[in-house]
């Protein structure tokens, strides 16, 4: 087992009023088999004993599934591991004397919290608008009434498994949140159960995530390379032409959404 | 802390008649709230994974008022979204002759006798209609080519009755559930409060009638108020610390309204998934499961020599390793239930065998090898079944299951205790229910792969709905005023508990260092197995290491802005009460069944030996303390209320893996 001592720079801020800056930290005696938050975990647990103030930082399942993490790590969204999450990512990926630059996602969408903690209910309210088949508990016919082909359902499954982690978002130079909104489009569109309200929730979706704040789409693809779940561009090019095709058959009907209450 | 046994009994209430007529006969004899009065009334959910999520939305649905809270930044984060393995329904899809009966009888079975057969006959007939509810969602279940559903054998059942979505079984599910509550959100019928945290009950003339809370963002504590309050808040495994539970997953909600008159029953029934990534180091954090599927395909063995314990397992011939569960189980051998897995994990590596590096002075893993598998179907193969596993597995660990064996060590995972519930999954506080992990009800002793999320979405999707409708019609409107003395009272109890974390006299330990210390006490003494004598060694060290906690837990910060650590502080300071109460049932317990093992009770090759004359009871255990100041030291007497449980379908037996 290898020990690694790292000077972070990690970007301190109070709230979203609050200008921040870099505080420079060492985290010295590091195990390679630490992740990176256990890492992050040991910095602050010292912190706590000198009574400062720790490094604040989203976690929860840390197993990458609940997309709770984030943070850029060196300019990289959930940092250097492809197809990683920034809880599965461990310190063997590092060297000592390394200097690692840790910043929370930015975006116009998504005002921190504090320190590395951003709001992201922006994709909440995205969902909200419309990410959803609009099924009555109880009413579902049986479950083999709706057969749907393998490939069909397995091109849904690789939407599906966003975990709503807003990396994209952090690695577009755009902050667009594209991806993540066509990934719920296509898991639910490509569907059989999902066609009754396929244009209408694109439609829905997209005004949205427009009203949100977040920027366009221009294919830089940088949020396929930063996604930790793979998931592809190619939902993008599906997402807008749904949307084009549903502002053709509905052009009046281009919904209008609220825009977010706690917009800062 | 001391027995008081008094043994008062409980009621479950359930309506009379045959098993497969009672949730029927629960629907026909419920009163109705007509729609246009449901708006009327308000319910409060706590917790938004499968059951509180699938509640909120129900409840919206059907036009109550329905407040939503979570401690994470999204409803869509909760816990639930981790579990890999599957769903089971009793849909026989596979015609291999499954039936909501059998399912009934294995899951009384495997819960070793001690669970309540009516609630989990209801289980198995709901069952059926989760899988509908969840396709008609668009959750990408597993399929064939044909179109239709795949099945898969699960945890070592004799039928293929499990759903699943790859090894996102429970992420599927939950944004299924998420995504029904987004859409009662946009429509209005369920206001959601997420980073927020539930740190109080409001009880009002014995009737549960909100809750008070904590924003985790600005720190500012507020009452909520309604006519009824649901916790769906999960599990207690993370009071062992380390665990396969998300670092946030706590008992705060359920503790603290146990503290408020709701029972707290079967606490040492905690289970230990046998298949973890075992600790690498005193920094760990977690432990991350691995699906017990791989269990289909890998063999379970350590040397059989101590001198090769350190030894590459690659260079270790086949005669001289142990396959300790194909040779002491051979007609279940690597497929054994998960309690009798992880004992005899223990067993090996308490004996000397255990494999991998050197953790605080013991080694603490046994192999999980896929060679016999990859040599039998490709690299190929495998890669497909458990792809996403073995990568996982690599990037933690940084070994690659392909070529050497995976180490596995159990983990603390999920816990069959917590609030007992009567029939209708109302606590012992009138107007409080308790669904899913958060209530006792459905596993008895022990917990089958794929019932959790089953139980879940069981609860959440059609229990609480029509329990939560039933009482209401019972109760009719009633308003309470924001300026009740209960309400005010409730909110300085947690305002001065709050205060309290903060300025502890002599601050000098994190709140993580006292949740370790809890933790391996619990985890030595109330793991796996138990004795008499080591359980009331715990009883004695952790009334000192509570003591220890408030006089020097340092919380930097103030109350009134967001601080993680003063959110970690005050559940650790719960899993300190928890964590005796557990030693404490598990003491009462005089009786090996299910997950408790209680080293006097074993047969002679060392399984669980069930006490049924003594101990067919589900232990719910009343609070007798000050409900408002947490426990410094010593903690009040705790009574015991027993219910005792009848098996008039599935008659108690010997579980036999042989």
């Amino acid at each position: 087992m290898r020990k690694l001592n790292l000077k972070l720079h990690v970007w301190r801020q109070n709230g979203p009023d609050d200008g921040g800056s870099f505080q420079t930290l060492d985290a010295e005696n590091i195990s390679d088999h630490a992740s990176f938050l256990e890492m992050l975990d040991v910095v602050n647990e010292k912190l706590v004993e000198e009574g400062k103030d720790p490094i604040a930082f989203d976690h929860d399942c840390r197993e990458g599934i609940c997309g709770s993490c984030g943070m850029v790590i060196n300019g990289q969204a959930h940092g250097p591991q492809k197809a990683t999450t920034a809880c599965q990512l461990h310190m063997r990926q590092f060297e000592s004397g390394d200097e690692l630059w840790i910043e929370p996602w930015r975006a116009n969408a998504f005002p921190i919290v504090k320190d590395l903690v951003v709001d992201r209910s922006a994709f909440d309210r995205i969902v909200q608008a419309g990410g959803y088949i609009s099924i009555r508990t109880g009413s579902a016919p049986d479950a083999n009434e709706i057969p749907v082909g393998k490939t069909h359902a397995d091109a849904a499954f690789d939407a599906a498994a966003c975990i709503g982690c807003g990396a994209c978002v952090a690695a577009c130079p755009n902050a667009s949140s594209s991806l993540f909104v066509s990934a719920k489009v296509a898991h639910l569109g490509v569907l059989p159960q999902g066609q009754p309200e396929r244009f209408d929730r694109v439609r829905k979706m997209v005004s949205q995530m427009d009203a949100e704040g977040f920027g366009s789409c221009t294919n830089h693809r940088e949020c396929e390379a930063a996604c930790p779940k793979e998931i592809r561009v190619d939902y993008i090019a599906r997402m807008n032409r749904d949307f084009v095709s549903a502002t053709l058959r509905a052009p009046n009907e281009v919904a209008q959404r609220k825009a977010p209450s706690t917009q800062r | 802390m001391s027995l008081s046994h008094e043994s008062t009994e409980l009621n479950s209430g359930e309506p009379t008649g045959p098993i497969e007529g009672l949730w029927d006969k629960f629907q026909e004899e419920m009163l109705l709230v007509s729609p246009a009065n449901k708006r009327q009334y308000s319910v409060i959910m706590v917790g938004t994974g499968l059951a509180g999520a699938a509640g909120a939305a129900t409840l919206g649905e059907l036009g109550y008022q329905v407040k939503a809270f979570c401690y994470q930044d999204s409803p869509r984060r909760a816990h639930s979204i981790a579990a890999q393995g599957g769903i089971n329904g009793a849909k026989n899809y596979q015609n291999d002759g499954d039936s909501i009966y059998r399912l009934f009888y294995d899951t009384v079975k495997g819960g070793d006798f001690r669970s309540r057969e009516s609630n989990v006959y209801r289980l198995a007939e709901l069952s059926v209609e989760i899988i509908d509810q969840a396709v008609a969602q668009g959750v990408p279940f597993a399929r064939e080519y044909g179109g239709l559903l795949d099945n898969r054998s699960f945890g070592g059942a004799q039928v293929s009755r499990t759903f699943y979505a790859r090894g996102q079984t429970g992420q599927q599910l939950l944004l299924g559930a998420y995504q029904a509550l987004a859409r009662q959100i946009d429509a209005g019928t369920v206001e959601m409060h997420s980073r927020t945290e539930m740190l109080d009950l409001i009880v009002v003339n014995d009737r549960a009638r909100g809750i008070v809370t904590r924003n985790l963002v600005d720190g500012t504590v507020e009452a909520h108020l309604a006519d009824c309050v649901v916790l769906a808040t999960g599990g207690y495994g993370n009071a062992f610390y380390l665990s396969t539970n998300a670092k946030g997953c706590n008992a705060t909600a359920t503790w603290r309204s146990h503290r408020r008159g709701a029972l707290f029953a079967n606490p040492c029934f905690t289970q230990i998934h046998p298949t973890c990534i075992p600790q690498a180091g005193a920094f760990q954090s977690k432990l991350t499961l691995m699906s017990e599927s791989l269990r289909n395909d890998g063999r379970v063995w350590v040397p059989k020599n101590r001198d090769d314990i350190s030894k590459d397992p690659v260079s270790i011939p086949d005669a001289e390793r142990y396959y300790y569960l194909e040779e002491r189980y051979p007609s279940f051998g690597n497929l054994v239930p998960r309690d009798v897995a992880s004992r005899a994990a223990k067993t090996v590596c308490d004996d000397g065998f255990g494999v991998g590096p050197d953790v605080e002075g013991s080694r603490r893993a046994v192999y999980l090898d896929f060679s016999d598998a990859i040599g039998r179907l490709g690299e190929e193969k495998i890669s497909e079944r458990y792809g996403n596993l073995f990568d996982m597995y690599q990037r933690i660990t940084g070994d690659n299951p392909y070529k050497t064996p995976m180490r596995i060590y159990p983990a603390s995972h999920y816990t069959m205790g917590g609030l007992w519930v009567d029939y209708s999954l109302m606590t012992t506080v009138d107007g409080l229910f308790a669904t899913g992990e958060a209530n006792f009800s459905d596993h008895g002793a022990n917990r089958l792969g794929a019932s959790a999320l089953m139980q879940g979405l069981a609860d959440g999707y059609f229990v609480t709905a029509y329990a939560v409708g039933n009482y209401l019609a019972r109760k009719g409107p009633s308003k309470l005023s924001m300026s009740n003395p209960e309400v005010k009272h409730t909110l300085d109890v947690v305002n001065s508990r709050i205060k309290r974390l903060l300025s502890a006299p002599d601050p000098k330990h994190t709140p993580d260092y006292f949740h370790r210390k809890i933790g391996a006490i619990i985890w030595e003494q109330c793991g796996m197995s138990r004795s008499g004598a080591g359980l009331k060694q715990a009883l004695e060290e952790i009334p000192k290491l509570r003591e220890q906690f408030w006089r020097e837990v340092s919380v930097p910060g103030s109350g009134s802005a967001f601080n993680q650590t003063l959110e970690k502080a005050g559940r650790v300071s719960d899993f300190m009460e928890l964590g005796e109460l557990m030693c404490l049932d598990a003491l009462d317990r005089d009786e090996s069944c299910g997950a408790h093992f209680r080293e006097e009770h074993q047969t002679e090759d060392g399984e669980a030996k069930r006490n049924d004359e003594e101990f067919s009871y589900a232990a719910a255990w009343g609070f007798k303390g000050s409900p408002d100041d947490p426990c410094t030291s010593d903690m009040p007497t705790h009574e015991l209320f027993k219910e005792h449980l009848e098996f008039d379908y599935v008659k108690p037996s010997m579980r036999s893996y042989k």
